[in-house]
């Protein structure tokens, strides 16, 4: 085989890799959508916001620590104490419980019934409030997270694949954290699947998701599926900020990654499970080769744009998505 | 408890037991219209009750109290000798009533069997951690309620459709799932807004068979909102007529037939 090809291939593996984080994300915000209509634009603070918290939780930081000595005139920063990382991602998953409670308490529960540009604005509130509450509580420095993840390409990988192609060739460069990410975000969104196809709960979000009041009929409390959905968000949105944070460090640009969900949700459709997961896969792919093949033609960086336009080109042709349900207008 | 007439036996030898639910002095409005006035009415165990009237007599506002949909401004509703606080409606169908609706509110992108199966929530109690795990407690309860389901879906003949995403059926085939549903909660009470709008005469007669067959096989206590006078006097043991939100007529069929308020408001007065 040519080693442009194999090249090619390892194109390709990369593009699927960063395509299942992608549906990742996606997922988050179609699990909310589905069930009570809202779009949340607040999903990639709600990441950024589970990852500081994370780390602030590990390195035994003091929250609220600024506001704190501000009043009493302390010095406090930190506890003197680090968390591990498994008691530390289940506290951190106990705060975004409470946090989807709030949310549908303080926030949804009172606008319940409204048009979706409202709800839409409420999100876009959210999204600068929690923020603004993590600045408080945790600083605004970039943060690193400790988790101990393998980084660096795969040399085993490498090695293994080079006899594949001719001299040109020296095997498949794989991230080893990507490959991680990969693995964990595949799990994930099988378990999402199965627990939204196979149980009870999952048959009670479905129910909701079409239709509210045959879903109260049958006894099923909208709220509890609701705070049930911001919950798994918020999960969702934690692992998916500590993938990146891991990568990239945890700062305030984690929020804007969310908005790559974007395309892939128009490309699969808001409203579909199966639709965020091809989407991701198409855009992961998509723009990798994209990059590969075209960007040097065009002088590169076509990664920052591709999907848009791909989005954008969908939308002409088909704008319920991939997977989306097929809006018809009876006359 | 008010008055609770001991049980009797009907003309087709169902027996009818002691009040199962009573509305006293309803009063609905919205804003400055007044849906339902000072309405009370009981409904008996194991009876069918239908409630009849014009358009826009406020029959389905009378059920969507009775489901807890709407909430009265006065009045009070009892349920099993005792009053029911204000109530969600998910909380009422906790306690055990059932209902489908005018204009069908099905889960339209799910089977036929997964719809069902929605009726059967309340019945299954593993949390949702034993859910997750899903072997052992979980995985039993699944296939206990599944094999009541398969027993519903029987008994009202859609097997043939069992895995048809109900967004395809036809009409009368979602009415009959959307009942199935019901019935799959195992109700005490179970609420029929309009069973048979706009059905052809052959789907009337095969709906009017399953209400007689539920109330007839299980015992269910159903109450019906219907237009076609000939079905309802056909199916009904009692009759609550209503018209402008007020009551005008109730009793057997017949003594509602031969009411002159109810032949008033159906066939009209002349103001001459």
């Amino acid at each position: 085989m040519s080693a442009d090809f194999l090249y090619g291939i390892e194109v390709v593996i990369n593009g699927l890799m960063a395509g299942v984080l992608y549906a990742l994300v996606a997922l988050g915000f179609v699990l909310i959508f589905k069930a009570s209509g809202i779009f949340n634009y607040a999903q990639g603070v709600m990441a950024l916001f589970a990852a500081l918290t994370l780390v602030g939780i590990m390195e035994g930081q003091v929250p609220f620590s600024h506001l704190i000595n501000a009043i009493f005139g302390t010095d406090l920063h930190y506890f003197g104490w680090t968390v591990p990382a498994l008691l530390a991602i289940a506290v951190t998953v106990v705060i975004m419980i409470f946090f989807a409670w709030a949310v549908q308490k303080f926030v949804f529960r009172h606008l319940v019934g409204q048009e979706p540009i409202i709800l839409f604005m409420a999100t876009i509130g959210l999204a600068f409030f929690l923020e603004g509450v993590g600045d408080l509580m945790w600083g605004s420095d970039i943060r690193t997270i400790g988790l101990g993840l393998p980084q660096g390409g795969s040399l085993w990988i490498e090695e293994a694949t080079a006899s594949l192609g001719g001299d040109d060739f020296y095997g498949f460069f794989l991230d080893k954290l990507d490959i991680l990410a990969t693995a964990v975000a595949a799990v994930l969104v099988a378990a999402l699947v199965a627990f939204s196809q196979y149980t009870k709960q999952g048959r009670a979000m479905r129910a909701v998701a079409d239709d509210h009041q045959a879903a109260l009929s049958v006894g099923i409390s909208l709220d509890f599926i609701w705070i049930l959905v911001w919950s798994i968000a918020g999960f969702v949105a934690l692992v998916a900020g500590v993938l990146w944070g891991v990568k990239s460090g945890v700062q305030f640009s984690l929020s804007l990654i969310a908005l790559k969900a974007l395309p892939v949700l128009m490309l699969g459709g808001f409203t579909s499970i199966p639709g965020a997961i091809v989407g991701g896969l198409i855009i992961g792919v998509g723009e990798k080769l994209f990059e590969y093949l075209v960007g040097p033609l065009v002088g590169g960086a076509t990664e920052n744009w591709f999907a848009y336009v791909l989005a954008l080109i969908f939308l002409v042709f088909r704008p319920q998505g991939l997977f989306g349900e097929k809006i018809i207008e009876r006359v | 408890m008010k008055d609770t007439v001991d049980s009797y036996v009907t003309a087709d030898g169902r027996t009818i037991g002691g009040v199962m639910m009573e509305m006293r002095n309803i009063t609905l409005r919205f804003g400055g219209v007044k849906a339902i006035s000072d309405i009370s009415f009981d409904i008996r165990e194991g009876e069918i009750r239908a409630i009849i009237g014009p358009n826009g007599a406020g029959k389905s506002s009378m059920l969507n109290v009775i489901s807890g949909f709407y909430h009265p401004q006065e009045g009070e509703v009892w349920f099993r000798g005792a009053k029911r606080p204000t109530m969600k409606p998910y909380q009422v169908a906790q306690q055990g009533i059932a209902r489908t609706f005018q204009n069908i509110a099905l889960f339209e992108g799910m089977t036929v069997l997964d719809n069902v199966m929605t009726g059967r929530l309340n019945k299954m109690k593993v949390g949702m951690f034993g859910q997750a795990i899903w072997k052992g407690a979980a995985e039993r309860e699944e296939v206990e309620n599944r094999e009541a389901v398969e027993r519903v879906i029987d008994f009202l003949e859609i097997q043939a459709i069992r895995k048809t995403p109900v967004g395809r059926l036809p009409y009368g085939l979602k009415k009959r799932v959307e009942l199935a549903r019901a019935l799959a909660a195992e109700p005490k009470l179970l609420l029929l807004d309009e069973p048979m709008a706009g059905m052809n005469v052959e789907e009337k007669e095969d709906m009017s068979r399953f209400i007689l067959d539920v109330n007839d096989e299980f015992g269910t206590t159903i109450a019906l909102i219907e237009h076609d006078m000939g079905v309802v006097m056909d199916l009904s043991d009692r009759v609550v007529v209503m018209d402008y939100g007020r009551k005008i007529g109730d009793g057997t069929p017949d003594e509602v037939r031969n009411n002159q308020d109810v032949i008033d408001a159906y066939l009209g007065v002349s103001h001459d």
